[in-house]
């Protein structure tokens, strides 16, 4: 359909936190040898697919020049509606575990969508306000216990599986992120997006149905995070309360150091890979060097600045 | 006078509705309208209140400050060790208390302008530097603050609570004169158009740096004060006040594209917000069902508000 | 007119780069106190960038600069205000959400940061009640305000700066006839207490009334500058545009009786801002739209593309009534509408996208269309002569003529029925006007029909099968043929034509 464009997907901004996690390992080894096992870092593959998951259906809003402040609580919900309905024993129900939470997380990001194109809310606060109302959904919900349920067999194996000694979990990722490139470069909607993401009144005025294209992207953005939710409850074999709000700012995080910018437009999924493994890797090492909560929160906060202000230094140089 | 109505629509109807939710809430509360419940619940809004405000001025000049919540914590943690001892030394530390907040927020300041990165991104990375700072000095929640000084603060003054003494104190005292400085519209100007606000003259680099100082003086105030409440330091009280002074100020008719709202609406939105969480608290509403109440009522409140989007009659008028 | 001894403000060897494009090239001028001095141009000439040097706006790339005789350095606006150069650009620089108090004492001459006296408030009060703004509360938000109060708040908060310098760029292009002279007395009168004022308009009629001095630009240097009455107005166009005006605008066709109504439009209602207009539009004709700034007819065309709520009327294409939802609808083929708004950078325009992705947004929504066949904007492009380095590259690369290029070939490869153009020629050099202007007859000829809204009087004579003129919201003049001249069109504009000639009666 669309032969040539000109958005590739590897540019040099997104390459950074790829160099980033090569001289994190690299570094990492020095103190910690074990950090190149390759179970270590197939671990890491295992872990970073949570995170990555939830920042690619990040960045497909952030494309879209929005934000997606509602990811802790669609996660939960994902996780505790699946795992709630594999825990009624009912392998009818069982079934249905992951096709609903699925559902689900397209049905908050259609409620998220139609808030910001329709009502023009600030993405920013109508999220906010939505995953506030996830929380007080949950919590009438499970009685403020940890919700009883627990997680079939498939999102176990989906957490925790293998295949040819790469982690499920991370091929299911890859595969997400591959489709998903696909979509952004051979599309309309695609090509939409960005374009909205850019300039939505010039946009609007081309004949683009930008309520639609926000929904759609909004609703993809509420799968990714669904899924994320489902993944962590099989690999934890439960949901738990606020097991969604440690993930909503390394997920922007992840998207930013990948190059994708946050005014929208700009960017794509092949940074944000190498955003999430980054951020991945480098919880990990600070937890294995046992650094305590006080310097992992410096040390974490340091490093994101520093590379955004690289960004920021490259495209000085290259005017 | 009705023309200062017509002006301020949104502060005024913030205004109304507080008015509103007080008057239910005081007539609802088992104790009835007294000082004791009346201060309570100004201590409470006047935390958020002050964190809304700090939110106000990142948001009028078209940014965003994530880092409010952690400044809070990083400035109470401090607070916890400086506000015990003698006079002198306890004025001294609510100055260098207030000062951290200043400093942090000039070093926002200073990040996006010198580094050319977006507001919300910056902050997000500085809340992880002073929520580690925080939790340098109180790793766990402890220390001290003077128990007669957080008195003072937290109790009443002749039947008024001294929070609502403290809210118009920063309103008439501060604000208002504050308002009609060069710096004051100058914060609005940027906020509307950038490019306006440079061909007529101003600093927009001084007035944005100052903006984001602005918020991080008014954060440490929320943590100075948070700290008389509680007396005590606590890092981790960042999160809920951050998404909390956003929510606050956007009911308080402060729009996030920037150059619309005032410090009266960001402070009238904190109190709407704290008052109708107390009014759930009292109203026999299950305490599980609150959260969700809470939920919706906000989401409510801003819907309603985006709402007189859909009057616009040109269509090209939502795309700013 | 006296010449002072020494020029208020002298600019010598003046050139202005912005990469490979030359906006101005070793330009030298002079402004002198106690004068009114013209600058005329096409877009593209100089103009612009030459009164953003002197408000400090842009720093030249050679050149300097001089006021009363010394050398300065106009680093910044606020540089330029200190020395007196006050500049009322076209883009107003109010700030919407302060209210006309809080804009005034924003732009007083000496604040700061700091505290804000109203000094200066009671000149404003003066001057707004001079120029017809009596009524105009400094209580009121300026988002609330007309565009014509705000042009006068605009005036008045120039004037209160105390100039030494007065630029006033297009600043009266909403104004009513009235209040138009009113703001001319003043000016007249700034003028006598010493100021200079630098006077940019492209109506001949005020720059008749006003001017002592004019200053040609054509292409980045200064062409000539004589007295008022020195030349007359085939000459300062054969100036401006550097070749006879006739010869800018492609043959008209002769009227043809039997052509088919394609669009046609009853009783267009909106707001208080569109009353009850009829339009009919043959196949093959182009339709001016004319008037002054804001008075309707902008909105007219975006009530027919869809982008206002709750219109009333009726819209007929090729017979068919259709009630036109938006953009999305309007581009489908069962209506074919196309539309170029008024700003190509922030609505015609991704500029950070490249040419070829701006190219295909318009044709990607129609599922009869394969929008990344090159072949469906070739034709386009290759009779506009689009000029580019590559069509992969960022559209904001573009020359400004070029970037309006890529917007009428994103919709010609619709190929649709009827194109409306909200001011296509603003800003944008002479010689891409040709172009368009060429291609513009050729769409018509081959049987599509153009609406064209306009500025500019020589388009709307030239170019235009017949002009209609708004005011207030309604159509005032429907001018073809021979009728079809400069003075009608500006009489209907400013709505004087009948009353006037009664009052000479």
């Amino acid at each position: 359909m669309i032969t040539r464009t000109s958005t590739r997907a590897v540019t040099f901004d997104s390459l950074v936190p790829y160099f980033g996690v090569i001289a994190l390992i690299i570094a990492g080894s020095f103190f910690f040898p074990q950090i190149l096992s390759v179970d270590y870092l197939t671990q890491q593959l295992q872990i970073a697919a949570f995170l990555g998951l939830l920042a690619t259906g990040a960045t497909i809003v952030i494309l879209l020049g929005h934000i997606d402040l509602s990811v802790p609580w669609v996660l939960t919900g994902a996780a505790i509606l699946s795992t709630a309905l594999v825990g009624t024993g009912n392998p009818m129900l069982s079934a249905l575990a992951v096709p609903a939470a699925l559902a689900f997380g397209a049905l908050i990001g259609l409620i998220n969508g139609l808030g910001v194109a329709v009502l023009r809310i600030p993405s920013m606060v109508w999220t906010l306000a939505v995953n506030s109302m996830l929380l007080g959904l949950a919590v009438l919900n499970t009685g403020g216990f940890n919700p009883r349920g627990e997680s079939s067999p498939l999102m176990v194996a989906m957490a925790s599986g293998d295949f040819l000694g790469l982690p499920f979990s991370f091929l299911i990722w890859i595969a997400v992120c591959s489709g998903l490139t696909w979509v952004l470069v051979r599309t309309p909607f695609g090509r939409y997006l960005r374009s909205i993401g850019f300039n939505e009144k010039a946009a609007f005025l081309s004949g683009v149905s930008t309520p639609s294209v926000v929904c759609a992207a909004f609703a993809i953005a509420g799968m990714c995070s669904a899924l994320g939710g489902v993944m962590l409850a099989g690999y934890a074999n439960q949901a738990y309360q606020s097991m969604g709000d440690p993930f909503l700012l390394p997920t922007i995080a992840a998207v930013v150091i990948g190059g994708t910018s946050i005014l929208g437009g700009r960017g794509g999924l092949f940074g944000t890979i190498g955003g999430a493994l980054f951020i991945t890797l480098l919880t990990s090492i600070l937890s294995v060097m046992q650094i305590g909560d006080a310097w992992r929160n410096i040390i974490f906060g340091v490093i994101i600045l520093a590379m955004l202000l690289f960004q920021t230094l490259r495209k000085g140089a290259a005017q | 006078m009705l023309d200062y109505a017509k002006s301020n629509r949104r502060e005024v109807i913030a205004a109304a509705v507080l008015i509103v939710l007080l008057t239910i809430y005081l007539g609802t509360h088992p104790r009835g309208a007294s000082t004791y419940v009346m201060t309570i619940w100004a201590n409470q809004c006047l935390i958020l209140g002050l964190a809304a405000c700090a939110q106000f001025f990142a948001v009028v000049v078209r940014g965003i400050d994530l880092s409010v919540g952690a400044v809070m914590a990083l400035t109470n943690t401090i607070a916890s060790y400086l506000l015990d001892g003698s006079p002198a030394g306890i004025a001294m530390g609510m100055v260098a208390v207030v000062g951290a907040g200043a400093l942090c927020g000039l070093l926002n300041g200073v990040i996006v302008v010198f580094g050319r990165i977006q507001p919300i991104v910056v902050t997000l990375a500085t809340a992880s530097v002073f929520v580690g700072l925080a939790l340098l000095l109180r790793p766990t929640p402890g220390g001290a603050v003077n128990y007669d000084l957080a008195d003072a603060m937290t109790l009443d003054v002749l039947g008024i609570p001294t929070a609502l003494v403290i809210t118009a104190v920063v309103v008439f005292a501060f604000w208002l004169p504050f308002r009609r400085t060069g710096l004051g519209l100058g914060l609005y100007a940027l906020g509307s158009s950038e490019q306006a606000a440079f061909q007529s003259g101003i600093d927009t680099r001084l007035v944005r740096l100052a903006a984001f100082t602005l918020a991080g003086v008014f954060a440490g105030l929320a943590g100075l004060f948070y700290s008389f409440v509680t007396t005590t330091g606590d890092a981790g009280i960042g999160p809920g006040f951050t998404l909390n002074s956003i929510a606050a100020v956007v009911l308080g008719g402060v729009l996030l594209r920037g150059g619309v709202g005032s410090l009266v609406g960001a402070l009238a939105g904190a109190f709407i917000l704290k008052t109708i969480a107390s009014l759930m608290f009292f109203s026999g509403i299950p305490s599980l069902a609150q959260p969700l109440f809470e939920g919706l009522i906000l989401a409510g409140a801003i819907a309603i508000g985006g709402a007189d989007v859909l009057r616009a009659r040109n269509k090209l008028e939502v795309f700013k | 007119m006296t010449n002072v001894n020494k020029p208020l403000l002298e600019m010598r060897g003046i050139s202005m780069h912005f990469g490979a494009t030359k906006a101005l090239d070793g330009v030298d001028f002079l402004c002198n106190a106690v004068e009114v001095h013209a600058v005329l141009g096409e877009n593209g000439a100089g103009k612009s960038t030459l009164m953003k040097l002197i408000a400090g706006v842009l720093q030249p790339t050679s050149g300097d600069i001089q006021v009363d005789g010394e050398r300065v350095s106009l680093s910044s606006p606020k540089a330029a205000l200190r020395h007196g150069l006050v500049c009322m650009f076209q883009e107003l620089s109010l700030v919407p959400d302060l209210t006309v108090r809080e804009n005034l004492l924003l732009g007083a001459r000496d604040s700061g940061l700091g505290w804000l006296r109203g000094n200066g408030l009671e000149a404003a009060r003066d001057v707004l009640a001079r120029i017809g703004g009596e009524d105009i509360s400094f209580g009121a938000r300026v988002a609330d305000l007309t565009l014509p109060q705000r042009q006068q708040v605009e005036i008045a908060k120039a004037i209160m700066k105390k100039p030494r310098l007065l630029i006033l760029d297009e600043a009266t292009s909403a104004l009513s006839a009235s209040v138009v002279e009113k703001v001319f007395d003043l000016v007249r009168e700034e003028r006598d207490s010493g100021t200079a004022v630098l006077f940019i308009s492209h109506r001949f009629h005020e720059i008749e009334a006003l001017a002592d001095t004019i200053s040609v630009f054509r292409n980045g240097q200064r062409v000539e500058t004589f007295a008022k009455g020195a030349h007359d107005y085939g000459a300062i166009i054969n100036m401006m545009v550097g070749q006879k005006i006739e010869e800018l605008f492609p043959p008209k066709p002769p009227v043809n009786p039997e052509a088919e109504v394609v669009l046609h439009v009853e009783g267009l209602t909106w707001e208080d801002r569109v009353k009850d207009v009829n339009l009919t539009v043959l196949r093959g004709q182009i339709v001016g739209l004319g008037g002054l700034d804001g008075q309707g007819q902008g909105a007219f065309m975006m009530g027919l593309f869809g982008l206002l709520r709750k219109t009333e009327g009726k819209t007929a294409l090729e017979g068919t009534t259709t009630t036109i939802s938006g953009p999305k609808a309007a581009k489908q083929p069962d209506v074919g509408l196309a539309y170029i708004p008024e700003d190509r950078k922030t609505e015609g325009l991704i500029l950070d996208q490249s040419i070829e992705q701006n190219l295909e947004l318009a044709a990607l929504g129609r599922g009869d269309l394969d929008a990344g066949d090159p072949a469906l904007y070739a034709n386009s492009l290759e009779q506009l002569a689009l000029k580019h380095g590559g069509l992969d590259l960022p559209v904001s690369s573009l020359s400004g003529g070029n970037q309006q290029k890529v917007v009428l070939a994103k919709w010609l490869a619709l190929a649709p029925r009827c194109l409306l153009l909200a001011d296509p020629t603003r800003g944008i050099d002479v010689k891409t006007k040709t172009q368009i202007y060429s291609i513009l007859r050729k769409l018509a000829d081959q049987g599509a029909s153009v609406i064209l809204l306009s500025t500019d009087y020589e388009e709307l004579i030239q170019l235009c099968d017949e002009a209609h003129v708004f005011f207030n919201g309604e159509i005032v003049a429907s001018l073809s043929g021979d009728d079809l001249t400069p003075q009608n069109i500006i009489a209907a504009a400013l709505n004087v034509s009948a009353t006037r000639d009664a009052a000479h009666a």
